[in-house]
């Protein structure tokens, strides 16, 4: 009974937690306009979807965008976290991780204001009229997507053994050669999985690329907030669901990856 | 241990570069911004304007904790009973819970709007019965229940994450010394779930209370939280200097607040 009555509680929060979901990939295939009343089911706003021009824009827009910010932050972001775990002077440590932490605890609406009043404040020193641009976005996702990285990374680094690069090492390889051969290994996992979440991280972002954008530059969760602003079609929905079988595609792929590592390690 | 190696010494350099331009001097711009007028002279103008902002400060912070309060009255038996389930489930579960997160926070809230409007889905079904049709977008009740459909994952990671972790024999040895379900759930697990909680009470606290999202589209339009006066301030009335003042409060209430909410904690339960 006791048992009964928690799996009730259960499928409750799971269907509320999918209702909105629900509701999206079902009227993606309305044949009508609204997105409340259904009235047959059609793919032609997928069609639509596709024809339109400002749409895709958007969307190979987002993907320049989250492969770049998600490239530079990674490699940035694993220099970082090698840097933090050989470094022995403690206070600056933690001065590092603290600034690390800063924008993963601070509103994403302080960052993205900060971000942009940096910009515009360096864009009125050097004259110009508009600093914001392609360049500023990539900026401050690259920012955002950093602190994932470092902390998917330092993790690894951690339980790697020091002794194991010092064998390495007494065995004669340059501390190079150690770092390449012996603590690459085992970060990688978790390069992948930082960059995969910043990859998402940025691909889904609306709040910091809502300020520090140009008006020249479009993603899409952008152009999903200019749609929202006036009553939405059922467009949007398809879009929307496109994307959320993407991610969940990369998901599926991220967990998978994690069983298998758990897999191999249990069998070690 | 060995000497780091010239490569290791430089890996930092560009980060803790990249870092200070793009993480400590905006800061810097923000209380810069906070004490200049239009012209860049000095000026308590925009703090003096804050008073003006009260209500709006005080809504916030109420709404907001509301709604983490009632998040975490509901995660917590959910983290719990996800505890207790087979290994397997566990993780599909914890799948299930994650997998929302990731369709955008806009889109969501959209989709609920359509499902809670004035001629929205709920409504329309109740109207078949003929049920008078209920006004549930823009009253605070819809902006709460926003904020708590969007940041429950937030919860229920960190409680589940702290409560799997539990070991088994601290319960079994609690069962030995005559303990009852209730005891053992107030003085076993609560204790030591704690670091979860409060790591889940900040993060769906702090993306609630500097929403603009959720009030914009399920308040409609009657209610003004903090995130929506910082966005007219940015984005239309260009008035850059009372929204960095406005950021600035936010920025420093919400560092009081981690701070204390650290020391409960204890030192490195949030950070890395």
């Amino acid at each position: 009974m006791k048992k009964a009555l928690g799996n009730v509680f259960i499928w409750i929060i799971y269907l509320i937690l999918y209702a909105p979901l629900l509701v999206m990939v079902f009227f993606s295939f309305n044949e009508g306009r609204s997105t409340s009343v259904f009235t047959g089911f059609s793919l032609k706003w997928y069609e639509e979807l596709f024809a339109s021009r400002d749409t895709m824009t958007a969307l190979q827009n987002t993907l320049v965008l989250a492969v770049s910010s998600a490239v530079i932050a990674t490699i940035l972001g694993t220099a970082a976290a090698m840097y933090m775990y050989y470094l022995r002077n403690r206070a600056w440590k933690a001065t590092m991780k603290t600034v690390t932490n800063i924008p993963m605890m601070n509103p994403e609406i302080v960052t993205g204001v900060s971000m942009m009043l940096l910009f515009v404040f360096i864009g009125r020193l050097l004259g110009a009229d508009n600093s914001l641009s392609f360049g500023t976005l990539l900026i401050a996702h690259v920012t955002f997507n950093l602190p994932y990285v470092i902390l998917n990374v330092l993790p690894k680094l951690n339980q790697t053994d020091p002794h194991l690069a010092e064998a390495a090492q007494d065995l004669g390889s340059t501390p190079m050669q150690a770092f390449v051969k012996v603590v690459m290994p085992a970060v990688i996992p978790g390069v992948i999985s930082g960059f995969l979440m910043s990859f998402t991280m940025s691909l889904d972002d609306f709040v910091i690329s809502y300020y520090t954008t140009g008006s020249d530059f479009q993603t899409l969760p952008l152009k999903i907030f200019a749609m929202t602003k006036k009553t939405v079609k059922p467009d949007m929905y398809a879009l929307s669901s496109l994307i959320f079988i993407t991610v969940l595609v990369l998901l599926l792929i991220i967990n998978i990856s994690q069983i298998r590592q758990e897999k191999k390690n249990a069998s070690k | 241990m060995k000497k780091r190696s010239f490569a290791q010494r430089i890996a930092g350099a560009p980060y803790i570069l990249w870092a200070a331009l793009f993480i400590v001097i905006p800061m810097a711009i923000v209380v810069y911004y906070a004490f200049t007028d239009a012209n860049g002279q000095f000026s308590f103008d925009n703090i003096k304007q804050l008073a003006d902002y009260k209500e709006t400060f005080l809504i916030s912070f109420e709404y907001s904790f509301i709604a983490t309060v009632i998040t975490l009255i509901i995660s917590y038996p959910f983290a719990y009973l996800m505890s207790k389930k087979s290994a397997a489930s566990q993780r599909i579960m914890m799948m299930l819970v994650m997998l929302p997160m990731w369709m955008n926070l806009l889109i969501r809230t959209y989709s609920w709007m359509n499902i809670l409007e004035r001629n929205g889905i709920i409504n329309n079904f109740l109207e078949q019965f003929g049920i008078e049709p209920l006004k549930m977008i823009g009253t605070p009740g819809a902006v709460i229940f926003g904020m708590i459909y969007n940041y429950i994952p937030y919860m229920i990671i960190p409680i589940y994450n702290v409560m799997s972790k539990i070991d088994k024999s601290l319960l079994e040895s609690a069962e030995d010394l005559g303990s009852n379900g209730l005891s053992k759930l107030r003085r076993v697990i609560l204790p030591l779930s704690m670091p979860g909680v409060i790591s889940g009470f900040t993060m769906v606290f702090v993306p609630s209370v500097s929403t603009f999202y959720i009030s914009q589209k399920l308040g409609g339009g009657k209610v003004m939280l903090i995130g929506d006066a910082i966005e007219r301030q940015m984005q239309t009335s260009y008035n850059y200097n009372l929204g960095a003042s406005l950021s600035l409060v936010l920025m420093i209430v919400i560092l009081i607040s981690m701070i204390v909410v650290n020391r409960f904690a204890g030192d490195d339960d949030l950070l890395i």
